[in-house]
């Protein structure tokens, strides 16, 4: 952004100063709705260490809006129908191989990654227009979000958190010991699909704020934080949530006042929290 | 007769490819394809921060790329790193990435996408001649290292713990990988690009791993399947100019995986009853 407003620490009148740009309204709303879906789905992702599907099923997002682009449809369906996509791609071919374990599994994904990259480079490429576009899709274009997309994003997270309320507890129980969950009846192999669907979801509403590459810092970061300060799942989760909510407000406050990308300080904020609550954790355990 | 920018790009694939075969089978064997992702990212954040300090981007690069894989190996037990570690630790890598652009294209003016574009996801039509040869000597070096750690590393991979009671230096052989794998990876950014270098390590090995149990056997196809790709990618976008040459290298590697997915699926299935 080139308009560097001056802060003035007068807080009350740099909010309000800032609120009164439209498109800075719609970036809080839209970061606000992304960072609570994602330090929610985010949390179950670090706990069934699913953090390179994660990457990857952001990354899908990147091919879904040049896809969108080249076919002349919108964007939310390019974003939606290839993180899905990926999703369901994912948790085929990872199931034949279970009993190979995580090696097998990464190979997978890591080629689902590669190949969905390239994709979108190729669709990038065949539309000529697009590469400048390239830039937006990939770190994000956080200050132009519409009033529709934010409708969008909201109604996205409604779908999303209900069924994560749905599937939460045996979703919790078949991540923490499948083996006993499946013989209590839990259907495992039905809900970690579904969760990967979830997921997908999620990183198709959080890549519309932060750009492709940048929605797995809002994914992981809250997460892996909150995680290292509380063992009780439910504070965990809400944590995770503040966390990301805390960031990402901070993230585009920063923005706004300085010329760094939203990305950069989006990130750089959650960042400089894993690093303190690792140290807490750090210095707490060697006490204890 | 061919043309000299074929030429470089020939022997510069090869020899990437064949590196990248042969640290990949040990990626996969090691699960450790997660941390080729990061250092996959970390090349285009130290390209960027080459080009917007006025610096030597392949240098930066190179030079940001191993010292994170040197982290990695430092940080992690057993020099493995958790995942969330790598994960939070790339995701900001990348953040960081955003900035270098950003300063190098606020200071350059107009041409700015495609600056981003050529590192994200490679050049391979682009390489020099002295590029070539540098790329060459390194995967060469590359392969020598892994050939003579290769015995080792099986057995500190698949068992580490008696692997350490043997007296077989369990860590040292670890953080010693990782940083082969930072070089593997340098080198392939140059080629297919900070995004897509993850499909030429990890889908040729994911195949050979499926192909064969025998670790030479499929340390040896793992690079002979990377190696077929690459040709058959810049066949393939020789013959389609329109579609970019990572693309199709990487579109070929997959479609190997995917054959070799194909091929024993039905061998896994008919195993299973047995156990």
């Amino acid at each position: 952004m080139t308009n560097s407003a001056a802060w003035s620490w007068n807080l009350l009148d740099d909010v309000r100063g800032m609120l009164s740009y439209p498109f800075m309204v719609n970036a809080f709303r839209g970061g606000t709705i992304v960072a609570v879906v994602a330090g929610v789905v985010g949390w179950f992702m670090v706990l069934r260490k699913q953090t390179f599907a994660g990457h990857t099923l952001s990354v899908a997002a990147f091919p879904g809006a040049a896809a969108a682009t080249l076919l002349g449809i919108s964007a939310t369906i390019g974003y939606f129908g290839f993180c899905l996509g990926a999703a369901l791609v994912i948790a085929v071919a990872s199931r034949p191989t279970r009993a190979r374990g995580f090696s097998a599994e990464s190979a997978v994904v890591g080629t689902v990654q590669a190949l969905v990259l390239a994709s979108g480079y190729l669709f990038a490429s065949l539309y000529s227009g697009l590469l400048n576009g390239l830039n937006n899709q990939l770190f994000g274009f956080t200050f132009g979000i519409t009033n529709d997309q934010v409708v969008t994003l909201g109604l996205a997270a409604i779908a999303v958190l209900a069924t994560m309320a749905i599937v939460g507890r045996p979703l919790f129980f078949a991540s923490i010991d499948s083996d006993v969950a499946a013989a209590r009846g839990v259907g495992v192999r039905v809900v970690g699909v579904v969760f990967l669907l979830l997921l997908g979801a999620a990183a198709a509403e959080a890549t519309q704020i932060t750009g492709a590459l940048l929605v797995f810092a809002l994914l992981v970061m809250p997460a892996a934080i909150a995680q290292r300060l509380t063992a009780r799942p439910i504070a965990s989760i809400a944590l995770a949530v503040a966390i990301g909510v805390t960031a990402t407000w901070a993230g585009l406050t920063g923005a706004y006042y300085t010329s760094y990308p939203s990305g950069f300080c989006i990130t750089s904020v959650a960042f400089a929290g894993f690093v303190l609550a690792s140290a807490a954790k750090r210095s707490g355990g060697a006490k204890a | 007769m061919i043309a000299p920018y074929l030429v470089h790009a020939i022997v510069a694939g090869t020899a990437i490819a064949v590196a990248a075969g042969v640290t990949g089978y040990f990626l996969v064997l090691r699960a450790q394809v997660f941390t080729t992702d990061a250092l996959g990212h970390v090349t285009y954040t130290g390209a960027m921060g080459g080009l917007a300090f006025a610096f030597n981007p392949l240098a930066g690069l190179f030079v940001a790329t191993v010292a994170v894989a040197g982290g990695f190996a430092v940080l992690g037990r057993r020099a493995r790193a958790d995942d969330v570690v790598i994960g939070s630790a790339f995701a900001w890598v990348l953040g960081l990435g955003a900035l270098f652009q950003r300063i190098y294209t606020t200071r350059h003016g107009g041409a700015n996408g495609r600056a981003g574009a050529t590192y994200l996801f490679g050049s391979i039509f682009g390489i020099s001649s002295s590029q070539a040869v540098v790329s060459a000597m390194v995967s060469l070096a590359v392969c020598l290292t892994m050939v003579l750690i290769a015995r080792p590393l099986l057995f500190a991979s698949l068992d580490e713990a008696v692997a350490a009671a043997r007296g077989v230096p369990v860590r040292l052989l670890g953080a010693a990988f990782l940083i082969v794998v930072g070089v593997t990876c340098a080198q392939a950014a140059q080629v297919v690009g900070a995004l897509l270098l993850l499909g030429l390590i990890s889908a040729p090995a994911g195949a050979a791993h499926r192909l064969t149990t025998r670790p030479f056997v499929g340390f040896a196809l793992a690079a002979a399947i990377a190696v077929a790709s690459t040709w058959a990618g810049l066949l393939l976008s020789s013959l389609v100019p329109r579609t970019p040459p990572s693309f199709d290298i990487i579109a070929a590697a997959a479609l190997a995986y995917l054959l070799a997915f194909a091929a024993t699926a039905r061998r896994q299935q008919s195993r299973l009853p047995d156990n």
